[in-house]
């Protein structure tokens, strides 16, 4: 693994999210409200929302166009809904926000 | 050979005695009755109701000349009973004898008048039958009304007067109202929403003396030196048994008329229901046990076992629109304890008293939803110790955190008395309901359950939905969503009384099941929060729907509409312009008019946002908030300004009326218009408040919408002036602000409160009026800026916090 700063945590808002752009896409990084981050695919499975712009609540996100809702740590939807959003590693170290560029890289060449 | 019975009085416990014999045994009796009121049997509870002009008296009449016929009783209605001879056997009516087998004493009870100097001057009247309603009836505006007496039945007079227009003071001797059956807080609220109706109150006053002019009463003097004018003086301190005949007959008479529990007095054959009786040392003046009597006197005259049996009691009464209860003892002591539980902001009072782990009494003002099954654990002094951190809340919160009402219903054992007016039990009910009755009409009809007072209705449906099940629809409250058990409307209350300012303390204090929420949760309690405390609560743009939280509308290609504000619609060439070099300058796709007189530029870029917005900013445009659960936009048409029909400058008040309540967050959205005239050019009708103007002033509408319903609005009032009319539409957005459930459009709210609840409370009532639009003021002082101008400040936040792309090609 080879860990790359993105910047610190609170460019995150608390219980927000922004987006990165990477070779594999837009990955959305969420900021619970206790502190955790979570990296994942900013796009909805249903039809394509941004994550990002979602609410984010407990350690799920739900999607601001048709309220389909993921579970951060599986990438799993909730409820009635089926579907899957890839998750990617992140750490804290300290404030800064750490993302895993081979996980990114290896995506891209695959 | 048919018995003779005479009846003297018809009341409603006679009235009743003669349901149950005509019913049970038609050709038993040859029924004379005679009555001191030139009319039969009326429900005299429902005479409040008359006067304030809610009710007819032919609404309230309970046996009307057909019925009487009917059951081939004769009545002698207007004639008084002179004398009786025992040994003879006969009544002697002013018209002429009558012998009987049977006599029932049904005299009632006549007012009490203080017997102070003045008390029977013209003027001076008690409130007890059809003639004193008549003549209160006539106060109206212009005129002053003293009532002595802060008792139910004065109350009941003083309120429905105030409602005519006239100007009310109550009297009343001691410290609180309705001391017999208030406690000192409830009897406060009630003294509150008295004077909030215009109605003054005096306590701990001492009346001394009616001051006279040519006979007529003119004033009343309190021991202080207080004087009181008035045109009309209503006395209403209690009522006496009228026992005046039957002590000239040579029954045995105490306080009332003695009887036994056959109801028969000390003459066998001559027996006493009703007001006028005294049974065990006690009389009676409430409708219940008064029918309970009428029942055992009908079986006893069928030679039927019966013996009255006096019953603990339980008042539930609706003074003045406002929903009481008590019962038991609720007197404090050092052995008890109190569970108290208020809501200012709804004047919600519940107190409970415990002894030894039972209740001993209870006392609810403004909620009495859960009443009947209080007055269970009363009565039947059940152990309350495991659920008494709960209690409080009612049977929906007890046992297994079942959260449905209807449990409580389904509980209620059959014997369960459902309608205390008229000793109906539960398995009445569900036996009515069994024989096909449906709805409540047809419980009515069958069982009597909720026929006379109604304050029982929402059991007997509740009841009739246990019982039919899916066959019966009845809307059921839910909960906002899996994160709490509480709804909406129980949310905003708690909110309010427990005074949470954070979104923490809403899930710590009111038991969230999740962290912070949900989707659908989250945005509610923000928007209470917001709404309940703009200067202590920070609003939250992370518990908001993405439009709100961006400033504007999300498309489906994740791209953003922007809609700068017109005001009223008024643009020009320099707005104009700004919105063209924008469009161009950021690529906008689509430029469309809307329907809400404004330009929406659609397709916009979301890390493009701040900079259009600051664009925007420096030509004077600002943010319309077409994204927004709350103001949109005030439509216009151009009034008297260029139009041959305005009558008013339609145009002018729909910008002063949008540079006000821009800004504002509401439940859902609110859209305005203003038309010059009746041709309605802005379409006002189908907004959520629509201004009409007429000749004469402003006509002000709501409860209109054009989306997934079309509903039209409602009118709400007329006023005079421009000033006014902006008053009212503030005060009315307050209420819907601070009343409404997140997501109801203004529509769906008057439907739960009534358009006449808004009429009294929000236009009718003036410091309630002015009090909405201070805090209306308030929170417009937070609120009413533009996002955009702060938003763009924050450009980097709209950018991708890093781009890898670039790193990850190298």
């Amino acid at each position: 693994m080879s860990w790359i700063d993105i910047g610190h945590i609170n460019d995150i808002p608390l219980r927000g999210a922004r987006v990165v752009k990477t070779p594999v896409g837009c990955i959305a990084l969420f900021r619970t409200a206790e502190n955790e981050v979570f990296a994942a695919s900013d796009r909805c499975p249903h039809k394509g929302g941004p994550l990002s712009e979602g609410i984010v609540h407990g350690q799920s996100v739900t999607c601001p166009l048709h309220n389909w809702v993921f579970d951060l740590n599986s990438g799993k939807a909730q409820g009635a809904d089926e579907g899957q959003i890839a998750t990617y590693p992140v750490q804290l170290d300290g404030d800064r926000i750490l993302l895993d560029s081979t996980s990114l890289g290896q995506r891209s060449a695959a | 050979m048919k018995q003779k019975l005479v009846v003297i009085g018809a009341g409603m416990a006679s009235g009743r005695v003669l349901e149950h014999l005509t019913d049970a045994a038609p050709d038993a009796f040859d029924i004379t009755l005679f009555n001191a009121e030139p009319r039969g049997n009326y429900n005299r509870i429902m005479l409040s109701p008359v006067l304030a002009g809610d009710q007819t008296y032919e609404e309230i009449v309970t046996h009307d000349d057909a019925w009487y016929a009917e059951r081939g009783i004769t009545c002698r209605f207007g004639e008084k009973v002179v004398k009786i001879d025992r040994e003879l056997k006969v009544v002697e009516g002013e018209n002429g004898h009558v012998p009987y087998d049977k006599l029932i004493f049904g005299t009632g009870s006549n007012p009490f008048m203080i017997p102070m100097p003045g008390h029977d001057l013209d003027g001076v009247i008690a409130y007890r039958d059809l003639e004193d309603t008549q003549q209160m009836m006539g106060m109206g505006a212009g005129n002053k009304v003293v009532v002595i007496g802060g008792g139910l039945l004065g109350l009941e007079a003083a309120a429905g007067m105030a409602a005519r227009g006239a100007d009310v003071t109550v009297v009343h001797i001691m410290g609180h109202l309705m001391e017999r059956q208030l406690d000192p807080a409830a009897g406060y609220l009630l003294k509150k929403s008295l004077e909030e109706k215009g109605i003054t109150v005096l306590l701990n006053a001492k009346s001394t003396k009616i001051a006279g002019k040519n006979g007529k009463a003119r004033a009343l003097l309190l021991d202080d030196g207080t004087e009181l004018p008035c045109d009309l003086l209503v006395m209403a301190v209690g009522i006496r048994p009228n026992t005046a005949l039957a002590q000239d007959t040579g029954l045995a008479v105490g306080r009332g008329i003695h009887v036994d529990d056959q109801m028969i007095t000390s003459d066998a054959d001559i027996y006493a229901v009703g007001e006028c009786v005294e049974h065990q040392g006690e009389v009676f003046g409430l409708v219940a046990p008064l029918y309970d009597q009428a029942k055992v006197l009908a079986q006893t005259l069928l030679g039927e076992e019966a013996a009255f049996k006096q019953r603990s009691l339980s008042t539930k009464l609706k003074v003045t629109g406002c929903d009481l209860f008590s019962a038991g003892d609720f007197a404090e002591g050092e052995t008890r304890e109190d569970i108290v539980f208020r809501d200012p902001a709804r004047g919600v009072y519940k107190r409970l008293v415990l002894e030894d782990d039972k209740l001993v009494g209870a006392v609810m003002y403004g909620d009495t939803g859960d009443s009947n099954w209080f007055f269970g654990l009363i009565r039947d002094g059940e152990d309350v110790s495991e659920m008494r951190e709960t209690l409080i809340f009612g049977p929906a919160y007890q046992g297994g955190g079942s959260a449905d009402p209807l449990s409580a219903v389904a509980a209620l054992p059959p014997e369960a008395e459902i309608c205390g007016c008229n000793g109906v039990c539960k398995s009445d009910i569900t036996a009515a309901i069994e024989g096909g009755a449906e709805d409540l009409g047809a419980i009515r009809a069958t069982t009597k359950a909720s026929a006379s007072c109604g304050t029982c209705t929402g059991l007997v449906e509740q009841l009739l939905q246990v019982t039919l099940g899916d066959d019966f629809q009845m809307p059921i409250a839910q909960p906002i969503c899996g994160c709490c058990d509480l709804t909406h409307e129980d949310v905003r209350r708690l909110i309010k009384s427990q005074e949470l300012k954070s979104q923490e303390a809403v899930w710590q204090e009111l038991g969230w099941k999740t962290l912070n929420g949900c989707h659908v949760c989250r945005p509610a309690v923000n928007f209470y929060l917001l709404a309940d405390w703009p200067v202590e609560y920070q609003d939250d743009p992370q518990s908001r729907f993405v439009n709100e939280r961006k400033h504007a509308n999300i498309q489906k290609d994740g791209t953003f509409s922007v809609v700068p504000r017109m005001w009223g619609g008024i643009t020009n060439p320099a707005e104009l312009r700004a919105i063209a070099d924008a469009a161009e300058k950021y690529d906008v796709p689509t430029v469309k008019v809307t329907g809400g007189q404004r330009i929406d530029l659609l397709g916009v870029k979301g890390s493009d946002l701040p900079y259009i917005w600051s664009d925007l900013n420096k030509a004077g445009l600002v943010s319309g908030h077409a994204y927004s659960k709350g103001l949109r936009t005030v439509k216009t048409c151009v009034g008297t300004d260029h139009c041959r029909f305005g009558t008013q400058d339609s145009t002018g008040l729909g910008v002063k009326l949008e540079k006000i309540l821009w800004g504002s967050w509401t439940p859902h959205k609110l859209k305005l218009a203003v038309s010059g005239c009746p041709r309605n050019c802005a379409e006002a009708t189908c907004k959520d408040i629509g201004v009409v103007c007429v000749d004469s002033g402003y006509q002000i509408s709501i409860g209109g919408a054009a989306g997934m319903d079309v509903k039209e609005t409602e009118l709400l009032v007329q006023v005079p002036t421009e000033d006014e009319a902006i008053e009212v539409v503030m005060a009315i957005t307050q209420a819907y602000r601070e009343g409404g459930k997140y997501l109801d459009r203004l529509y769906k709210w008057m439907v739960k409160v009534g358009l006449d609840w808004i009429k009294e409370t929000v236009v009718d009532d003036l410091d309630n009026r002015r009090a909405l639009v201070e805090r209306f003021e308030l929170s417009q002082s937070i609120y009413r800026k533009d996002p955009w101008a702060e938003q763009a400040k924050e450009a980097p936040r709209f950018a991708p916090l890093a781009d890898l792309t670039l790193e990850a090609a190298e």
